[in-house]
C-alpha cells in the first residue's frame, strides 16, 4: 500500500468519529434553538442560560475529560461520582469540623485523587482485572468513605476566603447579552470561578491528547493493546497513568463542584458517572478505545446541560425524565457505534 | 509434605472459597457473642417465637433471598457473556414499581384495596423485568456491546423510569394478601421459600437440559461455540432474559417485604452483591465454567457478612466500604498476573527440587 493509499484510509477512518461529533454538535445546536425558541417566555434564549449551563456542569466538564481519556484506552471508570461525593465531604466536613483550611484541604483533594487513582489504575494496568469490576468497588468504597466520614450534610460557611471563592462574579465585558429584567434592573451574565478552571482543564487535556507522547500512547493503547506493546510502548504504565489522571481531574472536578453546591453530603453527585460516560459517547468517544476527543465530551456535557435546563424549565416535569432522555441518547448513540463498527469491518473484509 | 499435599487439595476446590469465608464470619460472630457476655452459640439458635422461627441463621437466610436469587441470573450472564450484568438493582426497583403502580393505579400513592387482581400486577412486574433482560440481550448478543456498558443503560434509567411509573413517590399498598411474599408461610419466611423454589428451579433445568453446558461453552470461547454449532447469540440472550427475569423476583419479594415501591432504595447497590456472591462462590468473572452451588453459598456469605457488620454498629451507608475491599481482595486473588506469578513460582520451586536430586 503506498503512502496515498494510507492516509486516505486514515481518513475515512477518522471519518465515523467525526460524524458522530458532527451528529453531536447539530443535536446541541438543534435543542438549544428550539429551547430558545419554545422557552422564549421564560428566558431561554438569554446569555445567562447558556452560561448556567457552563456554571452548573463545570465539575462535570473536567470529569469528562478524565472519563474521556479512560475510554480512550478502553477501560471505563465509573467510580467518578461516588469519589466527587466523596471530595466534597472531605472538603466540608474538612472546614467545618477539622478547622483546617482551605487551601491546605485543596492539595489533599488533589493527593487523595492521585492515590485513589493510582490503586485503580495498578490493579487495571498491572493486575489486569477488569476495568469495570475495579472501579466499581472504588465506587462502593468510595461512597462507603463518604458515609464513614459523615453522615450528616454539612455546609461551608466558616471559611471565609473559600466563600469568596464561591462568590466571585466574572461578568461579560462590554455588557454582551445583557437584559433588563422585569423589575428594571440591568442583567449583565456573569460566569464563576470553576467555569475557568473547567476550560483551562478542557485546553489542558486537549493539548495533552494531541501533542504528547502520553496522550498519543492513551490512542496508541486503546487502538491494539497488542500492537501498542509490538511498537515499544508501556501499555501497563499507560493504562496506570490514564486512571490516575482521570482521579486526578476527578478531585479538581470535585473541587468545582463543591464550589458550587458549597455542602457535603453523602448522595451527592449520586449517577454523575453515567453522566460524564454518556456525555464521553454522544461526544463520539468509541466504548471500545482508541477514538475520539475531549472536544466531543464537552458537547456531551452541554447536550446533558441542556436537557436537564430544559426539563428544569419546563417546571412539571418530574427531574428523572431527564435521566430517562439521557439514558436513551446514550442508547442510541451506542447503537450508532455498534453499527459504525460493524459497518467498517464490512468494509475491511 | 502428605499435609501440604493435602491443604493444596483443599485450598483447589471450588467450594473452598465461599465455604472458608462463611466459617469466618461464623467465627467473628462467636467471638463478638463472646466478648459481649453472650452465650457461645447464640449466633445459631433458632427459636419459636409467635408461632414463626426465629434467629440470626434465619435472619441471614431470610435477607439474602434477594441476593440468592440474584446470584442465580448472575452466575449465568457472567459465565455466558463474560461480563456482569449491573442493572440488576435498578430492573428489582423498576419490576417493583410496575407491579404497585398497577395494584394501586397511577397516581394514587396509598391504598388499601387493588386496582386490577394481584396476579396481573405480579404478572406485569415479571413481564417488564424480562423485557429489560431482553433489551440488555439483545445490545450484547446481536449488537456485540460489551455487557457492562450495555446494563449501563438500565442501571440509570430502569430506576429514573421506576420513579415515573410512581409519579416520583412511595406508592404504598396496604392489602394482607401482597405482604405474602415478604412474609411469613406457616413457619418460614417465604422468601426463603421463593429462594430455595428458584435454586431448585434452575439447577433441575441446568442438571436435565444443556443449557449449562451451552452457556459454559459459550463463555469459554464465543466464536468456537458458534462454529460448532451452538447458537451462541440466542444463549447469550437467554442467559440475560434469565438474569432479568430473577431480579424481577427479587424486586417483588424486596417491594412486598416493605409493602411499597420505594423506587429509589429498592435495590440500592444489590448489584455489587449479586457480583461479589458470584466471584466470592470461586467463579471466575472472565466468563466459562461456573458452578451454581458456589454463588448461592456466596450469597448468603455476603448477607453474613452484612449482617455481622450491622450487629458490630456499622451503618448501612458505611458497609460498602467493607464489601469493595473484599471484592478487590478476591479479584486480585483471581487475576492473571497473580496468578501466573504462583505458577512460576511452582514451577521455579519444582526445577529447584529437581537440581537437587540430580545433584545427588
Amino acid at each position: 500500500m503506498n503512502r496515498k493509499a494510507i492516509v486516505q484510509r486514515s481518513r475515512r477512518g477518522m471519518n465515523n468519529s467525526n460524524i458522530l461529533l458532527m451528529i453531536t454538535i447539530g443535536l446541541f445546536i438543534v435543542m438549544y434553538t428550539a429551547g430558545s425558541i419554545v422557552y422564549a417566555d421564560k428566558g431561554f434564549d438569554h446569555l445567562q442560560t447558556f452560561l448556567n449551563i457552563l456554571i452548573n456542569n463545570a465539575g462535570l466538564i473536567c470529569v469528562a475529560c478524565g472519563m474521556t481519556c479512560v475510554l480512550l484506552t478502553g477501560g471505563i471508570d465509573i467510580s467518578v461520582g461516588a469519589l466527587i461525593g466523596m471530595v466534597c465531604m472531605f472538603m466540608a466536613v474538612g472546614i467545618e469540623f477539622w478547622g483546617l483550611s482551605s487551601p491546605v484541604l485543596m492539595i489533599l483533594i488533589l493527593l487523595i485523587g492521585i492515590t485513589f487513582g493510582l490503586v485503580q489504575g495498578l490493579c487495571v494496568g498491572y493486575l489486569n482485572i477488569q476495568p469495570f469490576i475495579v472501579t466499581m468497588a472504588g465506587m462502593f468504597f468510595a461512597r462507603g468513605m463518604t458515609a464513614v466520614i459523615s453522615t450528616q450534610q454539612v455546609t461551608i460557611k466558616s471559611d471565609e476566603f473559600f466563600v469568596m471563592l464561591a462568590n466571585l462574579k466574572f461578568f461579560i465585558p462590554f455588557e454582551i447579552g445583557a437584559y433588563v429584567n422585569s423589575k428594571g434592573r440591568l442583567m449583565v451574565p456573569f460566569f464563576r470561578l470553576p467555569v475557568i478552571i473547567a476550560l483551562c482543564v478542557l485546553v489542558a487535556v486537549f493539548l495533552i491528547l494531541r501533542y504528547t507522547r502520553f496522550g498519543r500512547s492513551l490512542y496508541a493503547v486503546g487502538g491494539n493493546q497488542q500492537s501498542a506493546a509490538l511498537m515499544g510502548l508501556d501499555v501497563k504504565k499507560t493504562r496506570m497513568k490514564a486512571y490516575m489522571l482521570s482521579s486526578f481531574l476527578c478531585a479538581i472536578g470535585g473541587i468545582c463542584y463543591v464550589l458550587n453546591t458549597m455542602a457535603g453530603t453523602a448522595s451527592q453527585a449520586a449517577g454523575l458517572e453515567m453522566d460524564a460516560i454518556s456525555s464521553a459517547v454522544i461526544g463520539g468517544t468509541l466504548l471500545t478505545g482508541g477514538v475520539g476527543n475531549v472536544i466531543g465530551s464537552f458537547f456531551g456535557v452541554l447536550i446533558n446541560g441542556t436537557i436537564s435546563s430544559l426539563v428544569k424549565t419546563h417546571g412539571k416535569l418530574i427531574s428523572s425524565w431527564s435521566n430517562v432522555v439521557t439514558a436513551i441518547l446514550l442508547c442510541v448513540f451506542i447503537v450508532l457505534q455498534a453499527v459504525f463498527t460493524k459497518l467498517k469491518e464490512n468494509r475491511k473484509r | 509434605m502428605k499435609i501440604k499435599r493435602a491443604i493444596k487439595k483443599i485450598t483447589g476446590m471450588q467450594m473452598f472459597l465461599p465455604i472458608a469465608s462463611m466459617l469466618l464470619v461464623m467465627a467473628v460472630n462467636i467471638i463478638y457473642d463472646v466478648s459481649n457476655g453472650n452465650a457461645v452459640f447464640n449466633f445459631f439458635t433458632i427459636s419459636l417465637r409467635n408461632g414463626v422461627l426465629f434467629g440470626r441463621i434465619i435472619d441471614i437466610l431470610n435477607r439474602g433471598s434477594e441476593v440468592a436469587i440474584l446470584a442465580i441470573g448472575m452466575t449465568l450472564v457472567v459465565s455466558a457473556a463474560a461480563g456482569a450484568d449491573i442493572s440488576v438493582g435498578s430492573v428489582m426497583s423498576l419490576a417493583g414499581g410496575m407491579c404497585c403502580m398497577l395494584l394501586a393505579g397511577f397516581g394514587n400513592a396509598n391504598v388499601s384495596q387493588y386496582a386490577v387482581p394481584l396476579w396481573v400486577g405480579l404478572v406485569a412486574g415479571l413481564a417488564i423485568a424480562c423485557l429489560c433482560g431482553a433489551f440488555n440481550g439483545y445490545l450484547v448478543s446481536y449488537l456485540n456491546i460489551q455487557p457492562m456498558v450495555a446494563t449501563l443503560i438500565l442501571f440509570s434509567a430502569g430506576r429514573a423510569i421506576g420513579l415515573l411509573l410512581c409519579n416520583s413517590t412511595i406508592v404504598y399498598v396496604r392489602v394482607p394478601s401482597f405482604q405474602f411474599l415478604g412474609g411469613y408461610f406457616w413457619m418460614l419466611p417465604t422468601p426463603i421459600i421463593i429462594a430455595a423454589a428458584c435454586v431448585l428451579v434452575m439447577s433441575l433445568i441446568l442438571k436435565h437440559t444443556a443449557l449449562g453446558m451451552y452457556i459454559q461453552s459459550v463463555g469459554i470461547n464465543k466464536n468456537a461455540a458458534r462454529i460448532a454449532g451452538f447458537k451462541s447469540r440466542r444463549i447469550i440472550f437467554t442467559a440475560f432474559v434469565i438474569s432479568g427475569l430473577c431480579a424481577g423476583i427479587a424486586g417483588l419479594v424486596a417491594t412486598s417485604r416493605i409493602y411499597s415501591a420505594d423506587t429509589n432504595n429498592i435495590g440500592l447497590n444489590m448489584e455489587l452483591d449479586a457480583i461479589l456472591a458470584v466471584a466470592l462462590g470461586g467463579n471466575s468473572l472472565g466468563g466459562g465454567k461456573f458452578r451454581l452451588a458456589g454463588s448461592i453459598v456466596g450469597a448468603y456469605t455476603i448477607q453474613a457478612i452484612t449482617t455481622t457488620l450491622y450487629a458490630l454498629g456499622i451503618s448501612s451507608a458505611q458497609a460498602p466500604v467493607f464489601k469493595a475491599v473484599i471484592v478487590i481482595l478476591i479479584v486480585t486473588i483471581q487475576s492473571p498476573a497473580v496468578t501466573a506469578y504462583f505458577e512460576r513460582r511452582a514451577v521455579a520451586k519444582a526445577l529447584r527440587a529437581n537440581k537437587e536430586a540430580m545433584r545427588v
